[in-house]
């Protein structure tokens, strides 16, 4: 562990010392700005991959809007808002376990890593009982009873399943990604001086957290 | 010429010896060069497939009925013919291929930013190519919904839509990772003194690109997740039958499919800005314009989508709002092909293959252009929209355009690409073979299609009948002349002679290295002084 | 330029927390107006309210605020061509 550390250490001054050298090593050298470059551009993708469903939402909204307000009743808002107000929580503690590591605090780092990934994990329950709760009235894609309804409460659920799905799927991703975050920092190959893995895990993690302050909205809070 | 070249220590990518040996030695490089050059050996082999169906489509349409296929087949290949073209071969093609093997060099770096995410890329672009093909042959048949995967038959055939929507989305991502790659790498390993508006213009034109793969293609890639959604839980949102609206599909399908038209051109155009400099030894007239132009063609790009749909039923106002802006386009490329035509003003024009087929470029890519404005026109495109008449034009701009600067790159670059130099004479007499094949074959299809022939028909009426024949004639001349091309270059490759370090009095970074470059491409990471054509006007090359 | 220099801005904690306690008031605020019936305003107001903890949450927690300006222009750049597609959509929906 602690050899582990060393050789980190002589790596990161190598490359420091090696950087004025700048010739014969770009090749290896970290870039951690060129990182952070590729992680926003691919969250950007991101943005627009929802923002073909937004497209498509607002289309539905305007030519269904007395269907979707009658199909919204049926969303538990009380739910919704608890999702809103975990996943908020958990973009704090990922926020906060960065300058933890900043700091040198690598326990606490790690505790405020857990907690995230716990408060992704209560939020995915939360959307498993949701789901159930809808799947049992027989109100999903496909079923008889939703096919006796008016089209436009069809399409809401159809968007509110992709929507959520594909939102919720994201979820799960990042959770994946702050447990190999954790992993990474037991190990010590992210530490004080080389966290860039974190901080775009982080980035992502908050765009999870961006996506779902509009989905809220969009379909909880529509009576 | 180069003390690098004499070197006894000079080793080319192509000779490196890595961790890995034999085949890996290539399939695992993270080495640009090595990506590119796969990339374009993919390129070739699907432009190859492509091409042959394409054939079989005009040999089917030598006769009235059924000549060598039936109509089911007939749909399937002309579905797979454009799946393949499209995505296989001039999306990838001049930037994953070339932009690959020369964006880092004429920037003066030693790779791209991210070389592991780069051949991750390659990777995603076979796996993609490879599922594609095999819903050929997997049960449930080869699809027939044309490539643009039109709802809503696209939810109710029964043929492999899924697989091949699936194989789209991978390379949707190879795509993205590509883009994503680009951007990065010119804003981070430009070399010292490279400002922006020092680039070379081909890297301008791959930027503006990179942009357009960021952040067009995750809309097709919801997209096509919608369908595959709707085919497995009929989730309603595209299907007529629960509401959901068939022309919501068309409008997602082209905030990519168009912008994607200049994911297509616009490193097209950067070719042909760095051909013409140098085989009319000036400097390249109006530098901003033409980097200015690029950025706003990827840009009005996104504002003109729905002209693909002006008899789909949309509103009128949408009609009219897009059919305004589509003339827009016409400024920027506009401006692109006058400053081309001014920078031969005056040259010392050395005719050679790469500047010929840039200048085959420009006639036919103006001939695309120009029916591009029948097309825009609301009021004359609901005359010839879904006929001939949209196939010849789009063949014009992008097999003219695109693939004729595929071309163009290849023969441009092949010296430095791989040491060795092709016949020219020969190359000279395919491309001769191609463009009379070329404009037999879609001309006569600008006049079909005025007339009334529909595209994608199996049958036709007889009066069709002496057009059809002279336009399939057309097709077999071009394909042979494809195939003198490429019998030329791959004789070039083994038994050509050596090619010298700068045969064509090339200016920008990549001529400064040896042929072909080492697998760190600089001894020394240039420092950068003057813009990449100033040389020229300095009269220092004659 | 060295990369490592550009993320070496650190602030405390407390900005963070400040930042969460104020996206809570702005979320039950947002469920709070939903209760009354404004008609068409009720979305206005719900997006405008979503608009604002967006840029909290852009601005701070994903730290473009203290991040290079590069970024901000990269945001704005897919931002407004979103909002071309969500406009330009619109003519034909809107209006059909």
């Amino acid at each position: 562990m602690s050899s582990n550390a060393e050789l980190e250490l002589t790596q990161n001054e190598m490359q420091e010392v090696e950087a004025s050298h700048h010739e014969h090593t770009e090749h290896v050298h970290r870039d951690d700005f060129a990182s952070k470059m590729g992680m926003w551009l691919f969250l950007l993708t991101e943005l627009l991959l929802f923002g073909g469903l937004f497209i498509l939402y607002m289309a539905y909204r305007f030519q269904y809007s007395h269907d979707f307000h009658i199909a919204a009743k049926e969303l538990n808002v009380g739910v919704g808002t608890l999702n809103t107000i975990i996943l908020l929580t958990s973009s704090l503690s990922m926020a906060l376990s960065i300058i933890a590591l900043q700091k040198g605090k690598k326990n606490l780092s790690i505790n405020l890593l857990w907690s995230t990934v716990g408060l992704a994990g209560f939020f995915m329950v939360n959307k498993f009982f949701e789901w159930s709760a809808k799947f049992a009235h027989g109100l999903y894609p496909g079923s008889a009873h939703l096919l006796e309804k008016e089209k436009g409460e069809i399409i809401f659920y159809g968007m509110y399943f992709t929507m959520t799905g594909l939102h919720g799927l994201h979820v799960l991703i990042g959770m994946a990604l702050i447990l190999v975050v954790i992993y990474r920092i037991k190990s010590g190959t992210i530490n004080a001086d080389k966290y860039i893995v974190m901080e775009n895990s982080g980035l992502y993690w908050h765009l999870v957290d961006l996506i779902w302050i509009f989905l809220f909205p969009l379909f909880y809070l529509i009576h | 010429m180069n003390k690098s070249a004499d070197a006894s220590n000079y080793v080319s990518y192509l000779d490196y010896k890595g961790k890995h040996t034999g085949i890996w030695a290539w399939l695992l490089s993270t080495d640009h060069k090595r990506i590119g050059l796969m990339y374009l050996m993919g390129i070739i082999v699907f432009f190859t497939a492509g091409m042959t169906l394409g054939a079989l489509l005009k040999t089917e349409m030598l006769t009235a009925g059924r000549t060598i296929m039936d109509p089911q087949t007939y749909n399937a290949v002309f579905t797979l013919h454009g799946i393949i073209m499209i995505f296989l071969v001039i999306i990838p093609g001049i930037p994953a291929a070339f932009g690959n093997f020369f964006l880092p060099i004429m920037i003066g770096a030693k790779d791209v930013s991210f070389p592991r995410l780069n051949l991750l890329s390659f990777w995603l672009y076979i796996i993609g190519g490879v599922l594609a093909l095999s819903s050929l042959f997997l049960q449930g048949g080869p699809i027939d919904v044309g490539w643009s995967f039109y709802v809503p038959y696209a939810i109710r055939t029964n043929s492999n839509v899924s697989l091949a929507l699936f194989a789209a989305f991978i390379l949707g991502f190879s795509s993205i990772l590509t883009g994503l790659n680009f951007v990065t790498t010119v804003h981070r390993l430009r070399a010292p003194g490279m400002t922006f508006f020092k680039m070379p213009l081909f890297i301008w034109a791959l930027y503006s690109t990179a942009w357009i793969q960021v952040i067009a293609t995750p809309v097709v890639g919801i997209t096509i997740v919608l369908v595959i959604l709707e085919r497995m839980f009929g989730i309603g949102i595209f299907d007529p039958a629960l509401g959901g609206d068939p022309i919501l599909f068309q409008h997602l399908f082209w905030i990519y499919s168009h912008p994607a038209v200049y994911i297509m051109i616009l490193p097209a155009m950067g070719v042909v800005s760095e051909i013409i400099p140098t085989f009319t030894k000036r400097e390249i007239f109006g530098y901003k314009a033409i980097a200015y132009s690029s950025l706003s063609i990827a840009f009005i790009g996104y504002f003109v989508w729905a002209h693909h749909m002006f008899t789909s039923g949309m509103s009128d106002i949408a009609r009219a709002v897009f059919s305004l802006f589509t003339f827009l386009v016409a400024i920027p490329s506009g401006v692109k092909v006058f400053n081309w035509v001014a920078t031969m003003y005056k040259g010392s024009i050395d005719a050679k293959v790469p500047f010929l087929f840039v200048a085959m470029f420009i006639v036919l890519f103006s001939i695309g252009g120009l029916t591009g404005l029948v097309l825009g026109n609301l009021a004359t495109d609901i005359h010839v929209h879904g006929t001939y008449f949209v196939v010849a034009h789009f063949h014009y701009v992008m097999f003219g355009g695109t693939v004729m600067i595929l071309f163009a790159a290849l023969h441009y670059w092949f010296p430095k690409m791989f040491g060795k130099m092709y016949n020219e004479k020969i190359a000279k007499f395919a491309l001769v073979f191609i463009f009379i094949g070329f404009n037999t074959m879609y001309f006569t299809m600008f006049i079909l299609g005025y007339q009334g022939m529909p595209r994608r028909y199996w049958d036709y009426l007889p009066e069709f009948h002496n057009l059809q024949f002279i336009s399939a004639i057309g097709a077999f001349i071009m394909v042979t002349g494809f195939l003198i091309l490429i019998f030329n270059l791959l004789h070039g490759l083994l038994k050509g002679p050596k090619a010298e370090q700068n045969p064509w009095g090339g200016v920008t970074l990549e001529w400064t290295v040896p042929s072909p470059p080492t697998i760190e491409n600089f001894d020394e990471i240039p420092v950068i002084e003057h813009g990449p054509y100033h040389i020229y006007k300095e009269g220092q090359i004659k | 330029m060295s990369a490592h220099s550009e993320n070496e801005h650190v602030i405390g904690y407390m900005p963070y927390i400040t930042i969460w306690l104020t996206l809570i008031g702005l979320t039950i605020l947002t469920v709070s107006i939903s209760l009354f019936d404004f008609g068409t305003l009720t979305i206005i107001v719900a997006m405008i309210i979503a608009i604002i903890k967006s840029i909290f949450v852009i601005n701070i927690f994903m730290h473009i605020k203290y991040d290079s300006k590069v970024f901000l222009g990269f945001i704005i750049a897919a931002l407004v061509i979103l909002l071309v597609c969500l406009v330009f959509t619109a003519t034909d929906v809107f209006f059909r």
